[in-house]
């Protein structure tokens, strides 16, 4: 994961509906809790949520429905105000902007795809994914071309005029995702695209969505109630239950390591040796030599699972992309999680 | 996000107490009647508003003192300068432009071409047949006056309904002004847009032209405002998202995507402009109106039937049309068309068109059918009907005794006996029985207006009208339904009927009632009947067969006999939705009524005839109101009804 400043940053970021939230903001001190707040009469969406989302990273954000995940990514998009703390978007606080800087913003950086796609009804194939070209004034030729190109690229070419109507549900999400890449944003929100189609259908698109972000390689906030989705996709994934991020980790430290009682309860049920990688499980080696073939980080344990159960090594060497040695893997602790048992 | 999967919260049972104790009073008000000092059997004169002075006096500031008679003069003006143009070209009136008259071959084949884009051959068929039997029964010039006014009327209402529905939609606040505005504008009578129109633009086409424009706009606005509503929040959130600004949201995003809901505004407005067109004929609006009244008062049956038949088939036409264009759906075109095979129906008018105008300067008959050769029948046809009148006159006869003289009258004259305090507390125990102190508020408070508006009798005597025609509609209506109900075509057959006979206007019921029953109280409750059994009939059908399968099968297994399932199970649940249908029927037969005026009641519709002839604004609008208030009160009594059924039910 490169290090660098990160492309999306919010600080303590509330949202409460009710009668006069913003005064009863100020009263609250710390977070007392979703009940209290709902005993006062409010309802709190997202509760004092801080996130860092690095350049080129996947977050899943992911919970149950009513967990406030689609109200954290209106948040950060700013489709709806904030009571309080703050968004900020490479460096500038989105709070703060004007409406026609919004616009910019949007017209340039963000892309968005929607649950239920929010394809325009009366507008082809083509005039849906070019809209926001259309938006920024681009003149018809332009548009023309470039909607045509991100059409080809998620493989509906020779659909461009089709009514939305006319395409099933997978097809439809492609427009959706043809028309938030059309302007080539850096930042791309995808709120539960896949939800709303049946799961053979979801699967495919999945692989569709991971062979483009191979492709663009953008900021990524993705929303799911689907754990094994936000296993699939994802770099680092965050767990909301009523409007607080209960955990924010990669995968394999939310499945070893569940901060909170209600993760470990969602992880409960998930094969652990799918989620963990060798180099999530590898411990540091601090100079001590190993020998023999060292293991690929990026396999899971079930992927190697043959070999840890031939291989006579107490410790394993972990190696990186490069071929450099990361850690060793202890083949005992890595059994365990493949076995589901515990010593 | 919000799942609402907690049950509903239990109905709160109204303790009845305070309404049997009204009723109690009513009943001793009731009883007690030759011994109630005059103060309780009529509102006395000192509590009589004289409201109309009120009006006028407030009219002719408006009009004089602020000068808004010029603001309307000259918007009348503008308006009459459209209709002149359509009237040139549809009937050739001898103004700017000087073009017309189109032939009627022409406005024909236009007419099937735009039902065939619209809806297919059947359409086409339709529009262009509409418009040949027109022609061909020597009704052209009519018919053509009253379109070119619904041509210049409908397009104004729609552009106003838009904007006002948008800016309601916008501004909360002035949504929560319009709403009770709308209400009372949808529930008052047509002539009472008649009069103040009169009194501000004068008589004559651009008066018809204009009160249909104000006539028909309140269901353009609703329409606007529930389709802007019901856009989902995700497509406007990706218009957002997509870095639309406000201007381009809503003329991009909002409204295309509103768009049925619109355009079934626009269907609503035209139904809306030919029913007060018709009407119009009482200010002196030239047209199809205008000869059928002139025909139906002179008793030539023949005539008004072939009159009522254009008038419906435009009805039918107008609706199907509009109708489909609501429905209609893009449909794409495969890559590499031609321009001429997508623009096919185009082309196709642009080459029919050609031919007519060639067809008509070669063979007149096709311009304009003249005088002795139309095909009407109308004389044969009254010959027909005569003896046919002559044929059933013994049944009418009788059934015309029998109704006066057994019904009628009987009501009549008891609703007039009841003191008004009783029935003012009996309809407040009503609305209490129905939604508490609030409703029985309500209730006082519109009919108490009708008792201080100094027509009180009057009124009772539409009340009468109203309860005796919904009761015999509903003898006959509700065993219908429930009869086209139990086969799935069959209601579909009876609903499509009922669909057809609301669309024309009211003024047509008259006809087959005069011819029945002459002019007199039987032919007025007998119109009313035909007019009201209509929504009682779709309501009864769409309620019953809305009963979930799975109720009617579980009931069934229960080993239910048919009248068994029916009486326990399908009429409970469909209760509310019957109670819409009762509703409507209501407001239906108070509007019938009124409209009946002319051949001779003596409720408030007659007393408004003569404040139209009068042109006293203040007179008609006291009138207007104690209809509109009648009818709010029997909407506000019967909706609180239905839904406290609906929660009951958790439907």
């Amino acid at each position: 994961m490169p290090v660098s400043e990160p492309v999306i940053s919010c600080r303590n970021v509330w949202k409460l509906f009710g009668p006069s939230p913003e005064t009863y903001l100020k009263v609250l001190k710390g977070d007392p809790g979703f009940e209290t707040i709902r005993q006062a009469g409010y309802i709190s969406a997202v509760r004092d949520v801080s996130l860092d989302i690095a350049r080129g990273e996947m977050l899943v954000i992911m919970g149950l429905s009513g967990s406030g995940k689609s109200t954290l990514v209106r948040c950060l998009s700013r489709l709806i105000e904030i009571t309080g703390g703050t968004v900020s978007v490479e460096g500038q606080d989105i709070g703060a902007l004007s409406e026609k800087q919004l616009i910019d913003l949007r017209r340039n950086k963000m892309g968005m795809v929607f649950q239920s796609f929010g394809l325009l009804p009366h507008r082809t194939v083509l005039e849906n994914v070019a809209f926001p070209l259309e938006m920024r004034g681009q003149d018809r030729t332009t548009r023309r071309k470039r909607a045509l190109e991100v059409i080809e690229l998620v493989g509906l070419g020779g659909r461009e005029d089709y009514f939305p109507r006319e395409l099933s549900g997978g097809q439809q999400q492609r427009v959706g995702i043809a028309r938030s890449l059309a302007i080539e944003p850096d930042i791309w929100f995808l709120d539960e695209p896949f939800s709303a189609l049946d799961p053979l259908i979801r699967r495919e698109m999945q692989d569709e969505f991971l062979r483009l972000q191979g492709l663009l390689g953008k900021t990524i906030v993705f929303i799911t109630h689907d754990f094994d989705e936000a296993l699939r996709l994802s770099d680092r994934i965050a767990i909301m239950k009523d409007g607080a991020v209960e955990q924010c980790d990669t995968p394999d430290r939310i499945v070893l390591k569940p901060a909170t009682e209600y993760v470990r309860k969602f992880t409960e049920d998930i094969e652990k040796a799918r989620v963990v990688h060798a180099a999530g499980l590898a411990r540091p080696i601090n100079g001590v030599p190993l020998r023999g073939q060292p293991v690929p980080g990026k396999s899971t344990i079930r992927a190697l699972a043959r070999l840890l159960v031939n291989d006579a090594r107490e410790v394993l060497p972990v190696a990186d992309e490069a071929g450099r040695i990361t850690g060793g893997l202890n083949r005992q602790e890595a059994l365990d999680i493949l076995l589901g048992g515990h010593a | 996000m919000n799942e609402s999967a907690q049950p509903s919260r239990p109905v709160a049972k109204l303790a009845l107490g305070p309404a049997w104790a009204l009723f109690a009073l009513a009943v001793v008000l009731i009883i007690a009647r030759p011994i109630l000092p005059d103060g309780l059997m009529r509102p006395a004169e000192m509590l009589i508003l004289p409201l109309a002075d009120w009006i006028n006096a407030f009219f002719i500031w408006l009009r004089d003192d602020l000068g808004l008679i010029h603001v309307t003069r000259a918007f009348a003006d503008g308006i009459e300068w459209l209709l002149d143009v359509t009237a040139n070209i549809l009937y050739g009136k001898n103004r700017w432009p000087r073009i017309g008259p189109l032939p009627w071959i022409v406005t024909a084949l236009s007419a099937a071409c735009l039902g065939y884009w619209l809806g297919g051959v059947r359409l086409a068929v339709l529009a262009g047949g509409t418009f040949v039997w027109i022609a061909l029964m020597g009704q052209w010039k009519w018919a053509m006056e009253t379109l070119s006014v619904i041509v210049v009327a409908a397009p104004f209402s729609v552009l106003l309904g838009l904007l006002t529905g948008v800016a309601a939609w916008r501004w909360r606040r002035f949504e929560a002004v319009l709403n009770p505005i709308l209400n009372i504008a949808q529930s008052l009578p047509h002539f009472a847009y008649m009069i103040p129109v009169v009194v501000f633009i004068g008589v004559g086409p651009k008066a018809g032209a204009i009160v249909t424009i104000i006539f028909s706009v309140p269901p353009m606005i609703r329409m606007t405002l529930l389709g802007l509503r019901k856009v989902p929040p995700e497509v406007v959130e990706s218009g957002k998202m997509c870095g639309s600004t406000s201007w381009q949201l809503m003329t991009r995003v909002r409204i295309p995507s509103a768009r049925t809901d619109i355009l079934v505004g626009v269907n609503q407005v035209i139904m809306q402009c030919l029913a007060m067109v018709v009407l119009a004929s009482f200010i002196g609006m030239p047209g199809l109106g205008q000869k059928l009244l002139q025909l139906l008062q002179a008793l030539k049956i023949g005539r008004s039937i072939e009159i009522g038949i254009t008038i419906v088939l435009l009805a039918v036409a107008l609706d199907r049309c509009s109708k489909a264009w609501a429905e209609r759906q893009p449909v794409h075109h495969e890559s590499g068309t031609g321009w001429a095979a997508r623009h096919r129906v185009l082309l196709t008018w642009v080459g029919l068109t050609m031919a007519g105008f060639a067809l008509s300067a070669e063979v007149p008959f096709l311009a304009e059918v003249g005088r002795g050769q139309s095909l009407s029948v109308a004389n044969p046809l009254d010959a027909a009907m005569s003896w046919v009148i002559v044929m059933i006159d013994p049944v009418t006869q009788w059934l015309r005794w029998f109704l006066i003289t057994w019904v009628l009258i009987p009501v009549r004259d008891a609703l007039l006996w009841l003191p008004y305090t009783a029935v003012l507390v009996a309809l407040a125990g009503a609305g209490y029985a129905v939604g508490g102190w609030r409703s029985a508020l309500i209730c006082l408070g519109f009919f108490g207006y009708v008792a201080i508006s100094g027509w009180w009798d009057r009124a009772m005597i539409t009340v009468y009208t109203v309860l005796v025609a919904v009761a015999v509609a509903a003898s006959f209506g509700f065993p219908l339904g429930i009869w086209a109900s139990r086969h799935e075509k069959r209601a579909k057959r009876v609903l499509l009927l009922c669909d057809s006979l609301q669309t024309f206007p009211s003024f047509i019921y008259l006809i087959p009632v005069i011819m029945l029953f002459g002019v007199n109280d039987v032919a007025v409750v007998g119109a009313v009947v035909l007019f009201a059994a209509v929504p009682l009939i779709r309501y009864t059908i769409e309620g019953l067969r809305s009963v979930p399968e799975s109720m009617i099968e579980a009931a069934d297994m229960s080993g239910a006999t048919r009248g068994q399932s029916l009486r326990h199970v399908r009429l409970p649940l469909a209760f509310p939705t019957i109670m819409v249908g009762l509703n409507q029927s209501l407001m239906f037969s108070l509007f019938m009524v009124i409209i009946a005026a002319f051949i001779g009641t003596q409720d408030l519709g007659q007393e408004m005839q003569r404040a139209l002839s009068s042109t006293d604004v203040g007179k008609g609008l006291v009138l207007g109101f104690a209809v509109a208030f009648i009818g709010l009160m029997v909407d506000h009594l019967i909706n609180r009804m239905a839904d406290s059924r609906r929660r009951a039910l958790g439907l």
